[in-house]
């Protein structure tokens, strides 16, 4: 599983001959498969970006409006007053959420990635007894799903008197073997011994060569865990919808969630459900698309088993 | 030699170092992963008696007890029988799609690659509660902007809300996996494919005779990560109880579970999650042996 060769820590990796170049050489690519190739790339986007386009549109909508133009248009441009409407609701419930989302997200992706970047990077780096039993173990909890561990982890936690509690979210998220293994492989390519034992002779501590000269090799691939793990954090549902009861802790996810199921009852809530996942979705929209660079590098890296 | 002197007394003298390194996740993985787990496996040994009808509850040592009730637990069997039909339709389909975008996207008959990279990747931003909120309105006959759709196809029936579930499931994954099939397929030197392309091999004859076997190792991958998933659904089914009234609280395996916890019956709740997450662990592990050897040989 580690076949990888190529230095990862370059980003601009050698690539191919130009598109170009290649396309010339072969002119036997006819205009009807590349009309046949254009036209499912065209059907594909339609199928991924319609429902998100319509969420967009829906959410610029009046109530009014909602369910008497169409769907895929805009109509009265209402977009921020319904989110000063989403805001004002209930003493601003829903940033509340957006808040506790980026603090399990943020924060706890932030430590998940640090810790599991010093283990990966031990385990790489260092020769000690039992190390491979040591990361098989960690490999065996990648094929662990979140969900069966969000029971037992609820007993325990009663067991401490410590659900319905920011803890009892935030503390199991900052596990990342994952991460162990994609800093693993990715400091045995990118991390070159000559470079830590340059440190040692300039009388650098371990624990320091690894934050100062280490981390910045291993980049690309801390990028990566950092957003994977974001990502199955906000995403995360079963956890949060075991552990908390409390209104004010939910993530984001959670809160829409209730106020789906409340839709028949309220049925005005519907547009603030709507409204709710627009804005949900952004920051992780925004987020990939600022680190695109980094986290399409690490994939490759990760994906090379 | 002497590198090997060197370094010996080294790797003592760095005990300090790893220690720093690894407690830290050790730890945690501990708190968090193994004792859970061990947790639910003691939790699962235990039956609740009760000293005649209405005395007080107590837990005692049961034995395999609640393993046998899992077993005649008939709903539990049939969430599984139901993720198993939905694993082996929706994976091969979105794989299917994940890999011919992905060859695509790689071949030179297309242009703009990345823009439809970034497209077809967006809906994995998408959290699974949310596409399931989006999807739930779209499927609904009142709400859809394809009302012509909707009211000819009931998605939300009986018969067709597994497959309205499986959509969302695959409209959220296809561009992930795609783009680590992708980065397989970047990995591949192009001197590889020159001298095919050279006998005058077409795009699709170099697609499925070079490229499609040389990521086999990242369809195995993406194929264990989605079995996985499969069989933990949850989310999705959990949102569209609120659309549909054909999905019970016994429609996957987890819903299941977390029914029976809620009941509550802890100990047949735990002993029906180290049921699945073993059966879980069997069938990656199957598959992965499975694809080894038909590589190898």
């Amino acid at each position: 599983m580690t076949a990888t060769t190529a230095s990862p820590a370059r980003t601009a990796k050698p690539k191919r001959a130009p598109r170009g170049a290649s396309q010339h050489s072969g002119i036997r690519e006819s205009a009807v498969s590349r009309t046949i190739a254009m036209a499912v790339m065209v059907v594909a986007t339609l199928y991924f970006l319609t429902p998100i386009w319509w969420l967009f549109v829906a959410s610029s909508k009046t109530r009014a409006d909602f369910t008497t133009t169409a769907p895929l248009w805009f109509a009265d441009f209402a977009l921020f007053d319904n989110i000063a409407a989403l805001f004002d609701y209930r003493n601003a419930v829903f940033l509340r959420w957006l808040g506790n989302s980026a603090l399990y997200a943020g924060v706890g992706a932030l430590i998940a990635t640090i810790i599991a970047a010093m283990a990966g990077y031990a385990i790489a780096k260092y020769t000690f007894r039992g190390r491979e039993t040591l990361f098989n173990v960690i490999l065996g909890g990648v094929l662990v799903p979140a969900t069966a561990l969000a029971l037992p982890l609820f007993l325990l936690f009663s067991q401490v008197g410590a659900t319905n509690t920011v803890w009892a979210v935030f503390l199991p998220s900052l596990v990342s073997p994952f991460g162990v293994y994609l800093s693993r492989i990715y400091a045995a390519a990118s991390v070159p011994d000559e470079i830590i034992e340059a440190a040692r002779i300039d009388g650098a501590g371990e624990v320091r060569t690894f934050f100062t000269v280490a981390t910045r090799l291993m980049a690309p691939a801390l990028v990566t865990i950092f957003l994977f793990q974001f990502v199955a954090i906000w995403n995360n549902f079963f956890l949060p919808l075991i552990m908390l009861r409390d209104e004010s802790l939910f993530p984001v996810t959670l809160g829409l969630y209730v106020w789906n199921t409340q839709v028949s009852q309220i049925p005005d809530i519907r547009a603030l459900v709507i409204i709710g996942s627009l804005l949900s979705i952004i920051p992780l929209i925004l987020t990939f698309l600022g680190l695109q660079r980094f986290w399409q590098s690490g994939l490759a890296n990760g994906g090379l088993k | 030699m002497t590198v090997t002197a060197v370094r010996r007394p080294r790797a003592v003298r760095h005990r300090g170092a790893l220690a720093v390194f690894l407690i830290p996740f050790g730890a945690l993985f501990a708190l968090f992963y193994v004792i859970p787990i061990g947790y639910a496996v003691y939790q699962s040994l235990l039956v609740v008696e009760r000293d005649g009808t209405f005395g007080p509850a107590v837990q005692v040592f049961g034995g395999l007890t609640q393993y046998i009730a899992v077993f005649e637990n008939e709903a539990f069997w049939a969430s599984i029988g139901r993720v198993l039909l939905f694993g082996v339709v929706q994976v091969p389909i979105m794989l299917g799609l994940a890999l011919i975008l992905a060859l695509l996207l790689d071949s030179p008959l297309v242009r703009g690659s990345k823009f439809f990279r970034l497209a077809f990747f967006a809906p994995y931003a998408v959290p699974s509660v949310i596409a399931a909120i989006m999807w739930g309105f779209l499927y609904s006959p009142n709400l859809s902007p394809f009302t012509g759709v909707t009211q000819a196809v009931d998605f939300l029936s009986a018969e067709s809300v597994l497959w309205s579930i499986a959509n969302v499931v695959t409209w959220v994954y296809v561009g992930y996996n795609m783009l680590i099939i992708y980065s397989a397929l970047l990995a591949i030197p192009s001197e590889i494919y020159e001298a095919a392309r050279l006998d005058g091999a077409s795009q699709l004859r170099i697609a499925w005779s070079i490229k499609i076997p040389l990521v086999v190792p990242a369809l195995v991958l993406t194929g264990i990560f989605s079995i996985i998933g499969t069989l933990q659904l949850l989310a999705e089914p959990q949102v569209f109880q609120s659309f549909s009234s054909a999905v019970t609280s016994t429609f996957t395996p987890n819903l299941t579970i977390y029914s029976t916890a809620s009941i509550p019956n802890i100990s047949l709740a735990a002993a029906m999650s180290v049921v699945l997450a073993l059966a879980t662990f069997v069938l990656s592990f199957t598959v992965l042996k499975l694809t080894q050897r038909r590589t190898a040989a």
